[in-house]
Formats: C-alpha cells, sequence, structure tokens
C-alpha cells in the first residue's frame, strides 16, 4: 500500500506509514522512525486479532486436534494437521504402517507445491519485477503466470484427492487416514506430476534471473533434518551454530516473548536469539539429501549452500517445488494401499510434542492429554512466530542502506523484504503498515 | 487489481480468520484471470499492494468480529459497499474462535499471552450480521470455490445465486455414497447441515462435522437425540455441534440444550 509521507524534511521527523501490508496472509504494518539518516525504533507490529486457539483446544478431545489447528491457517491447513497428528501419535506410543507414512509425505507435497507455486509468483515475484500484483505481472509475462496457476492446481489436486478439499482438507487423523486413495487415483496424477516438475525447473530458471539485492546477514538457520530424506515430518531440530535436539526439548531452547505492539508472540533461542526456518534453512541444512535433479537445478542456478541472502529464498523455494514434484512422483509410483487406512486408538494420559515442516517453516505443536483424551494444554508455534525477530533484524541491517531513497520506495524494499519469510500473520497470531518517522 | 477501469469494483476485507475463504478466491486457477478481466479486484490485500479506498461494488467479507477495532471497521465497510457478502464459517457464524462465547475469555488470553493487558478483544466472537446488515451469507468452513465464483457472477448479474438449501445428506443420497449414521452408526451431522461441500467427509469414510453451518429448517434436537441412542455422551454431543458455526442458533441450542429460536432480531447480538 502507499505510504503516507509526512511533509517533514529528510534532516528532521520523517514517517511513513503503510497501514496493511499487501501479499502476506493476515494483517501486518511496519513501523520505522529514524533520526539524522539513522535508523531509531523499527517494529513490525502485528494488530491481526488473536483467536485463541491455545485457549478453546483446552478440553477438546485429542482426535479433534487436527481437524481444529487447521482452522489456524488456510493456506497450510496440512501443516497443522501433520503436527498435531505426529505429537498425539508419540504421546500415544502409536507406529503407524510404512504407507500410512508415504502418504503423509505426499500429502505434503501437495501443500508444498500450492504454497510455494502461490508465494513464488503470486506473491513475491512481482516485487523483483516491480509489479503491484500478479495481474500486472501476467499483463507482462503471461504464460509464467499461467504455469503459476497450473502448478498451483497441480498442487491443490493432489492435496484433494487425498484430502478431499484444497483448504482444510478432511482426510488426515490421529492414526493415519479416515479413507487411502487407490492407486489408480494417484497414478491419475502422473501425467500432471512431470509437466509440474519440468514447470518447476523452469521456475527455477526464472527466479534465478531475477535482480537481488546485495543482501546478506550471518543467520542461525533451524530446521528438522533426517539422516536420509528431505526433512518434512519427522527427524531432529539442528541448526547451523549446534541446535541439535528432539521436538520434545524444543521449549527448553526456545522461548517466546509476548512484546506490545505484535499480537503474535514472538519465538527466540535463549542461548544466541533471533533465528530463522523456513526454505532457506531446509536447504542450508538439508542440502546433501535433495534429489538429484533439485541439486542440478540450484547448481545450474549458482544457487547453493551457504546461501545467506534472504532474497535468493525466492530460488531456493522453486528448487523445493522441484523436489516436491520429484519426490510426489516417487511416492506414487511406490504406492501400495495399505491394509487398513487407520490403526486403532490407544487413549491415556500423554505429554507430547513434535516439529513438521510446513511450507514456510518449523510447525511446532505440544499437548497434554488426560486420561480420557481431554486436551488439558496446548502449545503451538508457527513458522512465522520464529521468524518475526528475524524479519526485524533483516530489516534493522536493510533500511539504513535505503534512506536515500524516497519513502515509498523504502516501504516496497521493505516490504518485499518481509515477504521474503512468506509470513504468515493468520498463523503467527494464531501482516503490514509502513511507519517510517524521520528526525 | 488495476484502478481505472468500467468494471465492477470488488473489495476483499479480511477480520479473524485464517485467510482460507479469500485463498478461494485465488484457488479458482482456471477462472482467475477471467474473473480479473471481468471485475476489478481494487482492494485484495492478500494479493495486491493497490488498495483503492470505497465505495465498492461488493465487498467480500471474511472472518469474525473480536475486537473494538473490528467492531468499527465493518461499520465502514457496509458504508462503503453497495452489496456486502460475508464469506465462511467466521464470517456467517463466528467461527471456531466463537468457542469464547461460553467461556471467560480473560482466561483464554492468559492462557495464550504472556502479558494480558497487550492484548485488547471482546468477550465475543461474532458473526457480521449481528453488526450490519449484510445482504447475502456463504457458507462455509472454508466456502466451496465455485459457490464463490457463482455468488459473484450472480450478484453482478442482478440475478438470485444458485446455492443449495438442502441438507448434506442429498448430497450424499446424489452420490450414492451410503449413509455412515444409518449403516456405520457414526454420529453425522449431514441432516442438519447445509450442503455445498459436496458431502465429502461420508465419501471419505467420516461422519459430517458440519463446518457448512446448519440448514435452514435444520431438526438439530432430533439429531442430538439420535446421537444419544447411538452412544454419545452429553459432552460428546456438546463438542460435536461446537466447532466452525457453533455460535449458529441451531446449534447453539442443541450445545445450550434450550428450547427454541431465538426472538427475530435478537440473534446474541453484542451486548
Amino acid at each position: 500500500m502507499t505510504p503516507a509521507q509526512t511533509p517533514a524534511s529528510r534532516q528532521g521527523v520523517n514517517k511513513i506509514e503503510v497501514p496493511v501490508l499487501a501479499r502476506v496472509e493476515g494483517e501486518g504494518a511496519l513501523f520505522v522512525k529514524t533520526k539524522n539518516g539513522r535508523i531509531v525504533d523499527l517494529k513490525l507490529k502485528i494488530p491481526e486479532p488473536p483467536r485463541l486457539f491455545e485457549g478453546f483446544l483446552t478440553g477438546r478431545h485429542c482426535t479433534e486436534a487436527p481437524d481444529i489447528t487447521s482452522r489456524i491457517c488456510g493456506i497450510c491447513p496440512i501443516a497443522y494437521q501433520m503436527s498435531s497428528i505426529h505429537a498425539l501419535e508419540r504421546g500415544l506410543g502409536l507406529e503407524v504402517p510404512p504407507q500410512i507414512r508415504a502418504l503423509r509425505r505426499l500429502f505434503y507435497c501437495g501443500e508444498w507445491i500450492e504454497s510455494h507455486a502461490l508465494h513464488i509468483y503470486m506473491l513475491h515475484a512481482p516485487d523483483f519485477l516491480g509489479c503491484q500484483d500478479v495481474v500486472e505481472l501476467a499483463a507482462l509475462n503471461r504464460d509464467a503466470v499461467l504455469r503459476a496457476l497450473r502448478l498451483k492446481k497441480i498442487g491443490n489436486q493432489l492435496v484433494t484427492v487425498l484430502g478431499g478439499r484444497e483448504i482444510h482438507p478432511v482426510s488426515a487423523c490421529v492414526g493415519g487416514f479416515h479413507r487411502t486413495p487407490h492407486k489408480k487415483e494417484l497414478t491419475d496424477l502422473v501425467p500432471d506430476l512431470e509437466w509440474a516438475l519440468e514447470a518447476s525447473l523452469e521456475t527455477v530458471k526464472l527466479t534465478a534471473s531475477l535482480p537481488f539485492p546485495e543482501f546478506e546477514a550471518d543467520y542461525e538457520f533451524v530446521a528438522l533434518h533426517h539422516p536420509t530424506e528431505y526433512a518434512m515430518n519427522e527427524g531432529r531440530i539442528v541448526s547451523n551454530k549446534g541446535l541439535d535436539i528432539e521436538a520434545d526439548d524444543f521449549e527448553e531452547h526456545s522461548q517466546e516473548q509476548h512484546l506490545r505492539h505484535s499480537n503474535a508472540l514472538h519465538s527466540v533461542l535463549k542461548a544466541r536469539r533471533s533465528y530463522l526456518c523456513g526454505p532457506l534453512a531446509r536447504f542450508n541444512l538439508n542440502f546433501e539429501t535433495l534429489p538429484e535433479v533439485a541439486v542440478l537445478a540450484a547448481t545450474l542456478a549458482n544457487c547453493v549452500p551457504p546461501v545467506n541472502n534472504p532474497f535468493r529464498g525466492i530460488i531456493v523455494r522453486a528448487v523445493e517445488l522441484v523436489f516436491a514434484c520429484h519426490e510426489a512422483l516417487r511416492l506414487i509410483a511406490e504406492y501400495e494401499p495399505p491394509a487398513q487406512s487407520k490403526v486403532p486408538l490407544p487413549v491415556r494420559a500423554a505429554r507430547c510434542a513434535a516439529a513438521t515442516e510446513a511450507p514456510r517453516g518449523l510447525l511446532y505443536h505440544r499437548y497434554e492429554i488426560e486420561a480420557g483424551g481431554l486436551i488439558q494444554i496446548a502449545r503451538i508455534v508457527p513458522p512465522t512466530a520464529q521468524n518475526l525477530r528475524r524479519i526485524e533484524d533483516d530489516l534493522w541491517s536493510y533500511v539504513p542502506g535505503l534512506l536515500s531513497l524516497s519513502n515509498e520506495e523504502i516501504a516496497w524494499r521493505a516490504e518485499q523484504a518481509i515477504r521474503n519469510y512468506d509470513p504468515c500473520i493468520s498463523c503467527a497470531t494464531h501482516f503490514l503498515r509502513l511507519d517510517l518517522q524521520r528526525r | 487489481m488495476s484502478s481505472k477501469s468500467p468494471h465492477p469494483r470488488i473489495a476483499v476485507f479480511k477480520f479473524a480468520s485464517c485467510d482460507g475463504c479469500q485463498l478461494s478466491l485465488l484457488d479458482l486457477e482456471e477462472e482467475l484471470l477471467d474473473v480479473v478481466g471481468a471485475v476489478d479486484l481494487v482492494y485484495f490485500p492478500e494479493a495486491s499492494r493497490r488498495m483503492a479506498k470505497g465505495p465498492y461494488d461488493i465487498a467480500l467479507v471474511e472472518g469474525s468480529i473480536t475486537t473494538h477495532h473490528d467492531a468499527e471497521q465493518i461499520q465502514h465497510v457496509r458504508r462503503q459497499s453497495k452489496t456486502l457478502i460475508s464469506i465462511g464459517a467466521c464470517a456467517t457464524a463466528g467461527g471456531i474462535q466463537s468457542l469464547r462465547n461460553w467461556q471467560d475469555v480473560s482466561e483464554y488470553v492468559r492462557t495464550v499471552y504472556a502479558k494480558p493487558d497487550f492484548i485488547s478483544t471482546l468477550k465475543m466472537s461474532t458473526p457480521v450480521a449481528e453488526h450490519v446488515p449484510v445482504d447475502l451469507e456463504l457458507r462455509g468452513c472454508p466456502i466451496q470455490k465455485h459457490q464463490l465464483l457463482e455468488v459473484l457472477s450472480a450478484t453482478l448479474a442482478g440475478r438470485k445465486p444458485n446455492i443449495p438449501t438442502g441438507s448434506v445428506c442429498l448430497e450424499c443420497k446424489r452420490q450414492g455414497t451410503a449413509c455412515v449414521l444409518v449403516t456405520a452408526g457414526m454420529p453425522c451431522l449431514g441432516p442438519v447441515t447445509q450442503a455445498g461441500c459436496g458431502a465429502i467427509c461420508p465419501a471419505f469414510d467420516r461422519p459430517c462435522y458440519g463446518c457448512f453451518g446448519p440448514m435452514e429448517s435444520a431438526n438439530a434436537p432430533a439429531l442430538a437425540q439420535r446421537f444419544r441412542v447411538l452412544g454419545l455422551s452429553q459432552p460428546e454431543i456438546e463438542r460435536s455441534f461446537r466447532t466452525y458455526n457453533a455460535w449458529a442458533w441451531q446449534f447453539r441450542r442443541v450445545s445450550e440444550g434450550s428450547a427454541g429460536a431465538p426472538a427475530a432480531g435478537h440473534e446474541g447480538r453484542q451486548p
């Protein structure tokens, strides 16, 4: 949105206001205050109304958690279903057959494809090309937008076959799926997914050709890590600065801070403060587990770890698109329907936690349930809450280099830097106005 | 999303919600470029930096009203909009966050936030229609994207949208899905839930959980009685009616054990 500019001179007070940040999921605002060309205050404001999920999950049956928590986010409902299901299955001591495990990974691939296609082309690429939105982008490059829409549709089709609908799908449950697909329902998707793999490779080339600002930071990248596969549902939580823990220990190492300007809590590491989760973290930490086709695409795009420029995250997302399409094809080729779609649920008292990789990063759930299966305590840490402090830190170092520009230009570039994180504010409150004051 | 054109001006507003219903607009992958060719999406922050001021021909409103700020904002949206369409369970029934309406909200805030003083929120989460007159309501958690397209086309053409008002049962019958309530004894909300989703849950071998909210003539107490016969406890019955459309009166009268419809114009309006 066009920032409101106060008439104050460059040297004096300066204030830019962007009342609503565009192309993010949810409501946010940015406030920047400068004095004599230096930033004295900077806040990512989150006015999105709190919805208090953790409050009303108390007293609900644990089997309701996947459907209820999916309502936190319409963009990544599967992530909420997966994190809650994995946490509860760990607590109840449930082991699911390998086919169920594979189907969940396939389900997640669908969400990654639709979410990444949406973010790359419709929310983020317009910034790099000076477009206000995807409609302007379509006027510039209609083929790219048609490719994006078909890619997104293919991701959504995969989700729909497995879950009944794109948004808030209905099939995943603690113990497995209410219904598992026949082999043919999945193999019917193969031609489209093969097209999607090619389109993803094109997407890597396109994103690699975008102009990138010179900006790097010394990040702590945090992601799940699995020894043999690009981690989605399982693994240890690791970082490039020595973090290596089970999900159960996450809250011992992290801390949620509640600040006045944000209805989303800020999550930081106790030892080293802000950190980054999401595609860039996964890519930098798990590069060696990517399939050859994705490694080759990344290498040809001159995008190999360590990638410390967050703007290049758009290429990394495209590489993850390649991975997700390739992985979906592999899983479909190997799929055999399980004998039973779900395993029976032994309800008992439990304390349990799990984290999975939502499209925008690590999503942590913890539950305490009583003997009858009712939830007593629920704790959810979404990826955007973990990235908020890191986004502010990026802006503290990025915005000073922009102060010679107009307020409008600063606002747009700051927004672009925020969109590097594909922030989901609906998630984080359970996005953005730029308000720049120059003194 | 362009600024000057003869097309109808459409705005998309968000209150307390998950963004899923407005995402349905972008999920119209095949029709999206035709839609943006036929209308002018002048205010749609999820998709564009360009945000035009009103007045608007159509406002699509997602989300429920949960803060003082939003209670004022929805008045502003109404004043600016010729036709106001509320979309999704949050906007039409208060959403899952209306579960606070039976609780002490300050306790919820203390559960979630370390510094409750920083949080400004109303005691209740209420649908848009409890605050301003609404021209059309589109149900669902989430809405069905082709119903959204139908409502938009109908409104622009000046005709009544073709949105079924029968129950989910009709969709099961049409699709040949065996009744999960009758054949498997599942506590299915299909008989009292408005059609529109395509009866997905029974087709996925699970009972309908009522995400499209109560149908017009829902006899929810009778269904609750059936659930009792199936062996559900009172708390289980309550929970099954208290989800995404918990604050809709037909479901509320079951979960609260009250008898009839609220008096006209008095549907739980904000005190």
